[in-house]
C-alpha cells in the first residue's frame, strides 16, 4: 500500500527499526535507530508495535506527500514540522489526508526526528529487519537513504480512533550537552590512571566526523600506557575507542563489527540511545557507573519503554 | 608463542550487555582453536540470557540481556564450560576451495608482491595457494573473513594510500594475513587475485559461506574457469564446499 511519496528527501533520511540481530559474527553491524527510545515512542503514538520500521531523519527534514489517509507520529529531534504549511505538534497522533504535505524545518535540537506511520512502513525484511544499512547497500529502500521520487509504503491497518500525546514529563530534551555512563573496560588497563582521569574528568566536543557509524570526539588527549593497537576484536555500539592520537571515538549502530583500537570504556544501553541525538559541537562528558548501576537504570528504562502505551494520554 | 596466552582466561565486562572471555595475546592457531571451541559450546549450551555470540582472533564476546541474567552470572556459567573443554576433542573444521584468478587485471599487486620479495610472480601464486589458511574471524564489512596466516616470504605491508575501491572477490594480503573483500569497498590490501565466488549474500541463510573456524585453500583457475563457475554460482550449481 504507496504511503507516501518522497518530494524532498532530507539530508539523510533513512528506514529504520529496532536493528538486526544476530550478524555481528558476519559482519553484520545491528543498525536500527541511533535513538531508540524516540523510534518506541513514535510507534506508540500510533499504536504500532515497538519494533515497526519508521523514518530516522537527520538535521533537515524531508518534504513527503501523503497518497492515502494516515496517521503520524514525530519524535526525537525537534524539527518544526508542518502539515500543508501549518506547525503541527511533535509527540502527537497527526491525521494526514490524501494528498497533504508535510514536511520540516531544521533541526533545532537534537540530531534526529522519527517519524512513523500507522501501521508501520513495509519495506523488505533482510535479515530479519528493515534497518537501512547503507555502507552494506541493504535494508530499508534499496539499502540507501531516501531519493526524490521513492515511494513509501505502509500495511493496511484499520485508522485509529483515539489520538495520543506524550506526557510531558517524558518528551525528551536535548540540550547539546550530555553526560554518558560507562563502564570501564574492557582494555581501560592499557591506559595510565592519568590517562583514565583525563576521560571522565574533561568535556569532549563532537567533531564533524560523525555519523550512524560513530563520533569522532575532540578534546584532552588520553594516555595510553604504552601500545595503542589490539589484536582486532569485536566491537559493539557504545563501545569508546581510542586510537593512537589519544582522541576517543565513540561507535555507533552502522560501525564495523571489528576494530584494532583499545577501549577505555563502554556507554550503557540506555545513554547509546541519547548518544543518537548527539551532533557536531556538541559537548559530552563521561561518568563511570558500575554494571548493576547500570542494569538497575535499564530496569526503569524497559520498564516506561514496555508501558508506554499505557502511558500515554488520549486526546 | 605460548607465553601469550592468558593463564588463566580472561573475562572482561563490555559495558552493561555484553562481556569478553580473552584467551591471549597473539594470532595463533592454539588461542584461535580455544575462541572457536568456547563458541560452539556456548551455542550448544543456550544459556539464558545470552543473545549473541562474536568469535575473533583471540577472545569470544557474548552479548547478553541484562534483565534476564547478570554479568557474575554468565561469568559463573561460562567459567564452568571453559572447564570442560580441555577434555573435548578439537572442533571440526569445514574445507572450502576458494577458486582463483591470480595476477594480471585481476591481481593488480600481484607484480609489487613479487619485486618486494624478489621472487617470480608464480612464486608467489605458488605459495599463496598450497598453503591451507584458518578463517579466524569476519570482520571489516559484511563476510570479509581473515585468514591466516601467509608464508612470511610473501607478508606484505598494506598500500600506503588505500584503493577507494577494491572490487569483490578480490584477494589481498596484509602482512601475515590474508582475506577476500566480499563486496566492493575501499581498502588498502596488496590485491594479488579474485574469486568469482560472493562470499555475501544478505538474502541467502546464512549471509556469509565462510565462518570463523573454518578452514579455506585458495585454487588457481583460468581467465575462463572465472567466467564459467561466475555464472554456474549465481544458479547455485557450485559448489565450493570438498573433501580436502
Amino acid at each position: 500500500m504507496k504511503v507516501f511519496r518522497v518530494i524532498k528527501p532530507g539530508l539523510f533520511t533513512t528506514v529504520q527499526d529496532l536493528g538486526r540481530h544476530g550478524y555481528l559474527k558476519c559482519g553484520i553491524p545491528i543498525s536500527g535507530a541511533m535513538d531508540t527510545f524516540s523510534l518506541v515512542a513514535a510507534n506508540a503514538l500510533v499504536a504500532n508495535n515497538p519494533n515497526d520500521a519508521c523514518l530516522e531523519i537527520t538535521l533537515i527534514g524531508p518534504e513527503l506527500q501523503a497518497l492515502t489517509r494516515t496517521q503520524i507520529a514525530i519524535t526525537g529531534g525537534v524539527i518544526s514540522p508542518k502539515i500543508n504549511g501549518q506547525n503541527v505538534p511533535m509527540w502527537q497522533t497527526l491525521e494526514v489526508q490524501e494528498g497533504d504535505l508535510v514536511s520540516f524545518g531544521k533541526v533545532e535540537s537534537g540530531c534526529r526526528t522519527y517519524f512513523s506511520i500507522r501501521g508501520g512502513i513495509n519495506t523488505p525484511l533482510v535479515l530479519g529487519s528493515r534497518a537501512t544499512y547503507v555502507r552494506g547497500g541493504f535494508g530499508g529502500i534499496n539499502g540507501r537513504q531516501l531519493k526524490t521520487e521513492d515511494i513509501i509504503e505502509g500495511f493496511n491497518k484499520p485508522p485509529l480512533k483515539a489520538r495520543y500525546s506524550m506526557p510531558e514529563d517524558l518528551v525528551q530534551q536535548f540540550t547539546g550537552q550530555y553526560k554518558v555512563h560507562v563502564v570501564l573496560g574492557p582494555q581501560a588497563d592499557m591506559f595510565t590512571e592519568t590517562g583514565i582521569n583525563t576521560f571522565l574528568s574533561n568535556s569532549y566536543m563532537v567533531t564533524l566526523e560523525a555519523d550512524r557509524m560513530g563520533y569522532r570526539l575532540e578534546g584532552p588527549i588520553i594516555e595510553h600506557k604504552a601500545k595503542a593497537d589490539i589484536i582486532s576484536d569485536a566491537i559493539l555500539p557504545g563501545a569508546i575507542q581510542v586510537p593512537k592520537n589519544g582522541k576517543p571515538i565513540i561507535i555507533m549502530r552502522d560501525a564495523q563489527t571489528t576494530g584494532g583500537y583499545p577501549k577505555i570504556a563502554v556507554a550503557t544501553i540506555l545513554d547509546i540511545s541519547l548518544l543518537g541525538q548527539a551532533k557536531p559541537n556538541d559537548i559530552i562528558e563521561f561518568h563511570k557507573i558500575t554494571i548493576n548501576q547500570a542494569r538497575e537504570k535499564l530496569f526503569e528504562y524497559y520498564k516506561l519503554l514496555n508501558n508506554l502505551s499505557c502511558m500515554l494520554l488520549t486526546t | 608463542m605460548k607465553n601469550e596466552v592468558h593463564m588463566p582466561t580472561r573475562y572482561l565486562p563490555f559495558g552493561d550487555h555484553a562481556l569478553v572471555i580473552e584467551f591471549g595475546d597473539a594470532i595463533s592457531l592454539e588461542i584461535n582453536a580455544k575462541v572457536i571451541a568456547l563458541n560452539e559450546a556456548l551455542q550448544k549450551a543456550e544459556i539464558q540470557g545470552v543473545e549473541e555470540l562474536v568469535p575473533t582472533y583471540r577472545s569470544l564476546l557474548v552479548r547478553y540481556n541484562p534483565l534476564t541474567t547478570t554479568y557474575e552470572q554468565l561469568v559463573f556459567r561460562i567459567k564452568d564450560i571453559e572447564k570442560t573443554l580441555k577434555k573435548t576433542a578439537p572442533v571440526e573444521s569445514r574445507k572450502i576451495t576458494i577458486p582463483v584468478v591470480y595476477g594480471g587485471e585481476y591481481g593488480p599487486d600481484l607484480t609489487y608482491v613479487a619485486q618486494f620479495h624478489e621472487l617470480s610472480e608464480e612464486q608467489v601464486v605458488k605459495l599463496h595457494f598450497e598453503r591451507e589458511y584458518r578463517v579466524y574471524m569476519i570482520g571489516f564489512v559484511a563476510g570479509f573473513p581473515y585468514l591466516g596466516e601467509v608464508p612470511d616470504e610473501i607478508a606484505t605491508p598494506r598500500l600506503e594510500t588505500p584503493r577507494l575501491k577494491v572490487l569483490a572477490g578480490s584477494v589481498g594480503i596484509a602482512e601475515k594475513q590474508t582475506g577476500i573483500y566480499p563486496c566492493d569497498a575501499p581498502g588498502g590490501w596488496r590485491i594479488i587475485g579474485r574469486t568469482p565466488l560472493k562470499l555475501f549474500n544478505p538474502l541467502r541463510q546464512p549471509p556469509t559461506l565462510l565462518k570463523p573456524g573454518d578452514t579455506v585453500k585458495f585454487k588457481p583457475i583460468s581467465e575462463k574457469e572465472f567466467k564459467t563457475i561466475e555464472e554456474t554460482a549465481i544458479k547455485g550449481v557450485y559448489s565450493p564446499f570438498s573433501e580436502v
